[in-house]
């Protein structure tokens, strides 16, 4: 079960308050009517799915009601930041987006050294 | 290929089994192949195996980044069905299940399929619709699947709580005979071995990180771990990283990469008989030839490759499989694991070409794609072969996203895995 | 009740151990009764009596004793039971307390222990190889499901399930700390002590009923000057003293799952001669926990050598234990096998407690000159360089074969039991459950924590420290206090080997076993290598090494050295098999705890729902709530009963119970916009006071929800919602409303609880209300379909809405759900004496279906988009934005020949279909039939005196007057398409 910081209730809630919202940053175009079909497709369907530092939000669904973002690691599921709704993205310090994923246990083990 | 037979068994008993040989070979990599498949799970390992026996195309690697079937072959609990809503949906399990019935034989290899039934559990009156529409789907389509009232239920399957006073009582199930369960490592092994045999390439702890493209944007090779390696095709069947293979062509899948967790019980007498699932409580539970109750839980809510999930996904699968079966509260988990699925929005797979050349996608299984594993190879065998879909995976394709003729199984009907 | 040392064993040794006969229990084991000492384990309790056969193998069912004297044991599984309800199989002797009453049976064996007929099986042994039934059972087909599985079936299994519900309760308890400490030996209570010495929420846990980890069994232990067991329980008792520690005995740290969180086990009452009903059988904690501190120690291992497994063959902690902390002895002759030093100490416990030590064989050329030393001042012949190459003895070792190594000269020496120890195994469980890396370290031979992944570290032995005092520095270190302890051991934990022991090398075919559960020899590993398994983690899946209920403890580094001998690999090469939760396996109720029955997932009811059930309603499950299905009158069954409300809300009228609808309230000087947005029609047009039928489509054009919205002001919506959908319906416009359109001035607030709603409905739906309406004229010019008004009903603030779902004059009246009871009952009396009924759900049902109304769910299924469902004109056509406008206008959903809601009716007009039935165009085709859509709702309607249906049919609208047919199983029923109104087609009662 992880542990969330909300960044508006400012505190470290358990993962059972909290609804993952999928991948931030994706704005609705301003020109919905307009768009093409494959313009609409990779809004609505295509996501980054990374492997490593991924940005996603998450709703305090049974706190504040807030949603708001977060920088994770899906191999570690460690939080590396979460910041409010409406920032844009963030850096997160000593870690790039394109950076090279750490093995998953499933490389590991069986792998030990 | 040594025969595998009751009297090879005795024979070597005879010898101290001294007399095996290595179930597939494991040769250093040829420079280019026809077709490289990346991923050396049930589906890729199936898709090396019939390219050689239906297409004639030998000279074929499967490369394999850690162990084979150690993905979500060697994950997942094992249940097998076709009795889906969609026709694509029906004509790929169908393919599959019927692949399944005659697999020991064809790969010389007990797979130990058995058909002891998938029972799905109805507890109000959403359920009944929906499982009626597939029954009665199913029934004009050719595939069994046929509802049972509580009292045949409980018979099929006598652990079964089916008293009204239960939190959400059972007031009928969907059974279909033909389904069951399978030895997962076998269908990998089986494989493997009888793709060896037939001068399939099988290479372990041999890592894909990057796709090479020629001038005209087609396939060229990979780079793995063990240096590059040529081929005229690729087929990507990588179950849980599939995003992160295929963008490694430039190109971009809908997928979602949950965790997906499952545990088994301490070993038991049989107690058990066949495959029980409940989707409004959320649990599906079978018993192993080993006698251990095998349990699969939900998926976590987030994105991760992190291969383990929270404790409150196991409590609250248990929470469930004690509802329906009060006299499990004694027994004991023994052990649990996680898993990673590909979850397309539609909640069907995906199987097709590519916006890229030669370039040959099979993902998106979700939590069907132990289920499907014969058929999907196969189809995805052909697919590489012809470079073009079978009739029967023609609906899988990437384009159905633009154009929104989703297979929406999830939509429909709400039962999983 | 006292009893003499006497009848509670005779192989209890007086002065030894620290139990007191004050206390003791009866129990029986397979029908014969024993007595045993309070703090007994099953496992000590029966060796005291002289009993080490206890079970039999997995596979080969072959006689098994007690081989350790904790939680890793793999073969002294019990059932255990209390009484028939209570009830518990595969219970590890070594771990269960005795209570008074118990009855212990072995398992897996028939008809008796002794007398097994599964033994068969060892003697076709050969056929038995790993992996042998994946190379046979194929012929014929049918034969695998009919013969061969269901042989293998009944063979495999350990013990019985229980068959009866468990009554016994669990517990559940969160906690949060600064400190989680696993395991209170040494290393784990000094880091305790330090930890709390810095004012830390400290909780401190351990799996056995006492403090004190390897002190139960190592006596050389001293600390601080005191016998080292006497410091643990006294330093037990001044951390429990302590009001920032918590210290849980009997309880095991069985997961460390992400973000500092475990899961604890804790058994409550198993213990107990006679636990209360007050007390929880186990209870589950999940901790979070700040810092981790792994104190697990290490595990021992048993040598790998030709027939290891027979009873009386035991590791050597376990043979101290049983002595120096149960008092008693494992045999009365004993030999010893070791590679270690270990086991020497067990020797020289059991001479001086006078116990004949029949040899001390030791593999090495060099023990230690201490041990060595000692033996020869106890008189104990030591034969290094030796090994013992086999055993004989059919339900308890009789004799050892022991050879010179690389000698064939043999000879057979006597014992009743054989001490073995192979060295020790750090206990890296938790550590590699949070995600940390091991590394091998090549002197010592055993993988040791490397890389951590969480904020945790590792202390003691299971770090690979073996001296005491390190262990204690590392302890007070981890602890980040200031205490100070001194310890002394001559205990040595290093050094020992892996894989197979002389005389079990790759030439030979003995049965050498290492996972003695799973019946794995060391043969079975070199035939998976052999078989091309040169994965680890293949080794084991071929074999099942690792894979019982004991998960290895003892099995996995010999299976690792084995298979790296073969593979002719350095052991980290071959790799480590993952440690997966949970350490010890862990009962589901406790699991479950208080999630069941009611608590399972508790039920929602609405204000009026005892009411309802006085009236006798029967409830359906909707979601998690539980709705009014109907109301059946004495003798009734649910279609009378249905078709009598049916026709009594046409005739008269109903009160029907529409709290369950989801309601949210959006206010603000946006509201309109956002609504605007949110649904496919248009809102800005609404006049305050009236209401709207809306539908929502998610971006992709399908429908999502609907319900009516009624504009109370300018700036305030009262939204409904279907009963299921309303959690996620609030999600959706929370998440446009905070992500997407932030700067609109809008807020959202459920209100589905607050407000208890009444239907009525019928032509005497406004006679019914009047009297009790206050500040509205409800007068159909006033007050006309599709209204509403904030008002006061019997003198309770209300909101009164005129609509409709039945298609009749109705109203729906919104009340504080506080008051809703008292208002129902007013309502509902009136209605009653005018001839009126209460309906449920079904009759609703079939009243909207006589319409055409659809419910969302059942009438869509999320592939379905406005115009399928016959609603394109909720669409607005003028709106630039909204959401779905885009996905609407896909290629597939512009698409000719779309299933289209329509409605059917059957040829003959008795005929109900099925709901969920296919249709065809072509009864006569052969399957696979081609299948233009299915049946979404049907019903009897009493109303229209036939039955009645809807169906998403291919190009439905276009087929209106078609023929179309739907197959079932024993029959083909035709049906006719139609639109989807069957009763007053042009409405005009909805405007009475």
């Amino acid at each position: 079960m992880l542990l969330i910081h909300c960044p508006y209730c400012e505190e470290d809630r358990s993962e059972l308050e909290f609804r993952w919202a999928g991948e931030a940053h994706i704005a609705r175009p301003e020109n919905m009517a307009g768009i093409t079909d494959e313009e609409f497709a990779e809004f609505f369907f295509l996501r980054n799915n990374e492997k490593g530092l991924t940005y996603e939000r998450w709703r305090h669904i049974h706190g504040c009601g807030r949603f708001f973002n977060a920088a994770r690691d899906t191999v570690t599921d460690k939080f590396l930041m979460t910041y409010k709704a409406g920032l844009p993205k963030q850096p997160v310090p000593g870690v790039s987006a394109t950076e090279k994923a750490v093995e998953t246990c499933e490389q590991t083990e069986g792998d030990a050294r | 290929m040594r025969k595998y037979s009751v009297f090879a068994v005795a024979r070597e008993a005879l010898r101290g089994h001294k007399g095996w040989e290595a179930q597939w070979s494991s040769p250093e990599p040829r420079s280019s192949y026809d077709v490289v498949i990346v991923g050396g799970g049930g589906h890729g390992l199936g898709a090396a195996y019939y390219l050689a026996k239906e297409h004639g195309i030998t000279n074929v690697a499967v490369l394999e980044k850690g162990w084979l079937g150690g993905g979500n072959t060697g994950r997942n609990t094992t249940i097998i069905r076709s009795n889906y809503l969609y026709e694509e949906s029906m004509d790929i399990y169908e393919h599959s299940l019927k692949l399944w019935e005659g697999l020991s034989q064809d790969l010389n290899y007990n797979v130990m399929y058995s058909p002891r039934g998938v029972m799905m559990l109805s507890h109000n009156t959403h359920d009944m619709q929906s499982f009626k529409r597939h029954i009665n789907a199913n029934t004009l389509y050719g595939i069994d699947n046929e509802w049972l009232t509580p009292e045949q239920a409980k018979a099929y399957c006598p652990p079964l709580d089916i008293s009204k006073t239960a939190r959400y009582p059972i007031n009928g199930a969907a059974l279909q005979r033909r389904g069951g369960t399978a030895r997962h490592d076998a269908v990998a092994w089986g494989y493997a071995r009888a793709a060896s045999d037939r001068g399939v390439h099988i290479i372990q702890n041999c890592e894909v990180t990057g796709i090479r493209r020629g001038p005209n944007g087609e396939v060229t090779g990979v780079d793995t771990n063990r240096g590059f390696i040529g081929a005229k095709k690729i087929g990507v069947s990588a179950a849980g990283h599939s995003s992160v293979v295929m963008e490694m062509a430039g190109v971009r899948v809908p997928l979602h990469s949950n965790p997906l967790q499952a545990l088994v019980s301490e070993p038991l007498k049989p107690i058990f008989p066949c495959v029980v699932m409940s989707n409004t409580v959320h649990a599906y539970i079978s018993q192993s030839d080993k006698g251990e109750l095998v349990i699969g839980a939900g998926t976590d809510q987030y994105n991760s490759y992190s291969q383990t999930g929270g404790l409150q996904i196991i409590t609250h699968t248990l929470d469930a499989i004690c509802e329906l079966f009060p006299m499990f509260r004694r027994v004991k988990m023994m052990r649990q694991w996680g898993g990673i699925t590909d979850n397309t929005p539609d909640r069907s797979p995906i199987q097709g070409v590519t916006p890229v050349p030669n370039l040959f996608v099979n993902c998106g299984w979700g939590t069907g794609g132990f289920k499907a594993t014969p058929g999907s190879a196969n189809l995805f065998a052909h697919l590489i072969a012809r470079g073009e879909p079978h009739r029967l995976a023609a609906g899988l394709t990437l384009d159905r996203f633009r154009t929104g003729r989703l297979i929406d199984e999830a939509a429909a009907a709400a039962v999983a895995h | 009740m006292s009893a003499s040392v006497k009848n509670v064993g005779a192989f209890r040794i007086k002065g030894a151990g620290r139990l007191t006969p004050a206390r003791t229990a009866r129990f029986t084991f397979d029908g014969k009764s024993y007595t045993a000492m309070e703090g007994d384990t099953v496992a000590s309790a029966l060796l005291a009596h002289g009993v080490h056969l206890v079970g039999r193998s997995f596979k080969y069912h072959r006689p098994r004793g007690i081989l350790t004297a904790g939680p890793e044991e793999p073969n002294a599984l019990l059932d255990v039971s209390r009484d028939a309800a209570r009830r518990q199989p595969n219970v590890r002797a070594t771990v269960q307390e005795v209570f008074d009453g118990a009855k212990i049976s072995s398992q897996n064996r028939w008809p008796s222990l002794s007398f097994d007929v599964g033994a068969v099986n060892n003697l076709f042994s050969p056929f038995f190889a790993a992996g042998f039934y994946y190379k046979t059972f194929m012929w014929p087909r049918q034969a695998w499901t009919k013969v061969y599985e269901p042989f293998i079936r009944r063979a495999a299994g350990l013990g019985v399930a229980p068959t009866e519900e468990d009554p016994d309760r669990y517990a559940n308890r969160f906690a949060h700390c600064d400190v989680l400490i696993a395991g209170a030996g040494v290393a784990g209570l000094t880091a305790a002590l330090s930890a709390a010495s810095t004012g830390a929420e400290v909780i401190l846990v351990d799996e056995q009923p006492e403090v004190g980890g390897a002190l139960h069994f190592d006596t050389s232990t001293t600390i601080d000057g005191q016998d080292g067991y006497d410091w643990a329980q006294d330093t037990a008792a001044k951390l429990r003293a302590m009001p920032n520690v918590r210290v849980l005995t009997r309880t095991t740290a069985f997961g460390y799952y992400n973000h500092g969180f475990l899961g604890l086990a804790e058994r409550v009452s198993d213990h107990l001669d006679r636990p209360g009903r007050d007390v929880p059988r186990e209870r589950l904690w999940q901790v979070r926990a700040k810092r981790v501190i792994i104190a697990t120690g290490s595990i021992e291992r048993h040598m790998v050598f030709a027939n290891n497994d027979r009873p009386g063959i035991m590791l050597a902690s376990a043979v101290r234990t049983f002595l120096n902390h149960y008092g008693v002895a494992v045999g009365r002759n004993v030999g010893v096998y070791t590679a270690h030093d270990s086991a020497y100490e067990a020797a020289f416990d059991l001479k001086r407690a006078g116990v004949h030590i029949a040899a001390i064989v030791d593999c090495r050329d060099r023990p230690g000159e201490a041990v060595l030393a000692e033996a020869r001042a106890l008189g104990i012949d030591v034969l290094t360089g030796h090994s013992v190459t086999d055993t004989a003895g059919r339900l308890r070792i009789r004799s050892m074969t022991v050879a010179r190594n690389g000698n064939f000269d043999i000879r057979k020496i006597e014992v009743d039991s054989l001490i073995v120890s192979a060295g020790w195994t750090p206990s890296v469980h938790l550590f590699s459950q949070s995600r940390g890396k091991l590394r091998w370290d090549e002197a010592n031979r055993r993988f040791l924590p490397d890389t951590y992944a969480q904020d945790c570290v590792s202390v003691g032995g299971c770090n690979g420290t073996d001296d005491v005092a390190e262990a204690i520095d590392e302890a007070i270190a981890a602890g980040g206090g200031r205490v100070a302890v001194h310890g002394e051991s001559r205990f040595n934990w290093t050094g020992g080997m892996i894989g197979a022991a002389e005389g079990a090398g790759p030439d030979t075919t003995v049965k050498a076993f290492i996972d003695f559960q799973h019946d794995v020899t060391a043969k079975d590993i070199r035939l998976a290598v052999r078989e091309g398994m040169h994965s680890i983690e293949h080794i084991k899946r071929f074999t099942t090494n690792g894979m019982a209920s004991d998960q290895g403890k003892l099995s996995n580094m010999h299976g690792l050295a084995i298979a790296a001998e073969m593979l002719d690999r350095p052991i980290p090469q071959v790799g480590l098999t993952t440690f997966r939760a949970p350490y010890t396996p862990v009962t589901y109720g406790t699991l479950v705890a208080h999630s069941r029955g009611e608590l399972f997932d508790p039920a929602r009811k609405t204000p009026m729902h005892e009411l309802e059930a006085a009236e006798g309603a029967a409830f359906e499950d909707v979601g998690n709530w539980k709705r009014a299905w109907y109301f059946p009158r004495r003798g009734e069954d649910m279609a009378t009963a249905v078709n009598r409300e049916c026709r009594t809300v046409r005739d008269v009228a109903g009160v029907f119970d529409a709290s369950t609808l989801g309601k949210i309230e959006v206010v603000g000087p946006d509201a309109a916009q956002f609504l605007n947005l949110l649904y496919t029609n248009a809102w800005d047009t609404l006049q305050p006071g009236k209401c709207r039928y809306g539908i929502m489509t998610r971006e992709d054009g399908f429908i999502y929800d609907d319900g009516v919205v009624g504009r109370l002001a300018e700036d305030r919506f009262y939204v409904t919602t279907t009963t299921g959908g309303a959690p996620r319906v609030l999600h959706h416009m929370e998440d446009y409303l905070q992500t997407e359109f932030p700067h609109l001035r809008v807020w959202l607030t459920s209100t589905t609880e607050q407000w208890a709603v009444i239907a009525v409905q019928g032509p005497k739906a406004r006679e019914i209300i009047r009297p009790f309406v206050e500040g509205v004229d409800i007068s159909n010019e006033t007050f006309p379909h599709m209204s509403v008004a904030e008002c006061e009903v019997m003198g309770v603030p209300a909101r009164l809405f005129r609509m409709s779902f039945t298609g009749e004059l109705g109203f729906e009246v919104n009340v504080p759900a506080d008051y809703g009871p008292t208002v129902w009952k007013a309502i509902w009396e009136r209605t009653k004496g005018m001839g009126g009924c209460l309906y449920g759900t079904e009759a609703m049902h079939v009243l909207r279906a006589e319409k055409g109304y659809i419910i969302v769910g059942q009438d869509t299924d999320g592939t379905v988009t406005p115009d399928d469902a016959g609603l394109g004109w909720a669409v607005s056509k003028k709106k630039t934005d909204f959401v779905g406008i885009r996905g609407l206008k896909r290629p597939d959903l512009m698409r000719e020949g779309r299933k289209q809601l329509v409605g059917l009716v059957t040829n003959r007009p008795s005929d109900v279909l099925e709901e969920g039935a296919q249709i065809v165009a072509d009864p006569n085709q052969p399957k696979p039939m081609t299948m233009l859509g299915h049946v979404t709702s049907a019903y009897w309607s009493e109303n229209c005196g036939r039955s009645i249906a809807m169906a998403l049919v291919a190009g439905g609208r276009a087929r209106i007057g078609q023929t179309l047919y739907v197959p079932m199983k024993d029959r083909t029923i035709a049906v006719e398409v139609t639109d989807t109104v069957f009763f007053d087609k042009d409405g005009g009662r909805i405007h009475g």
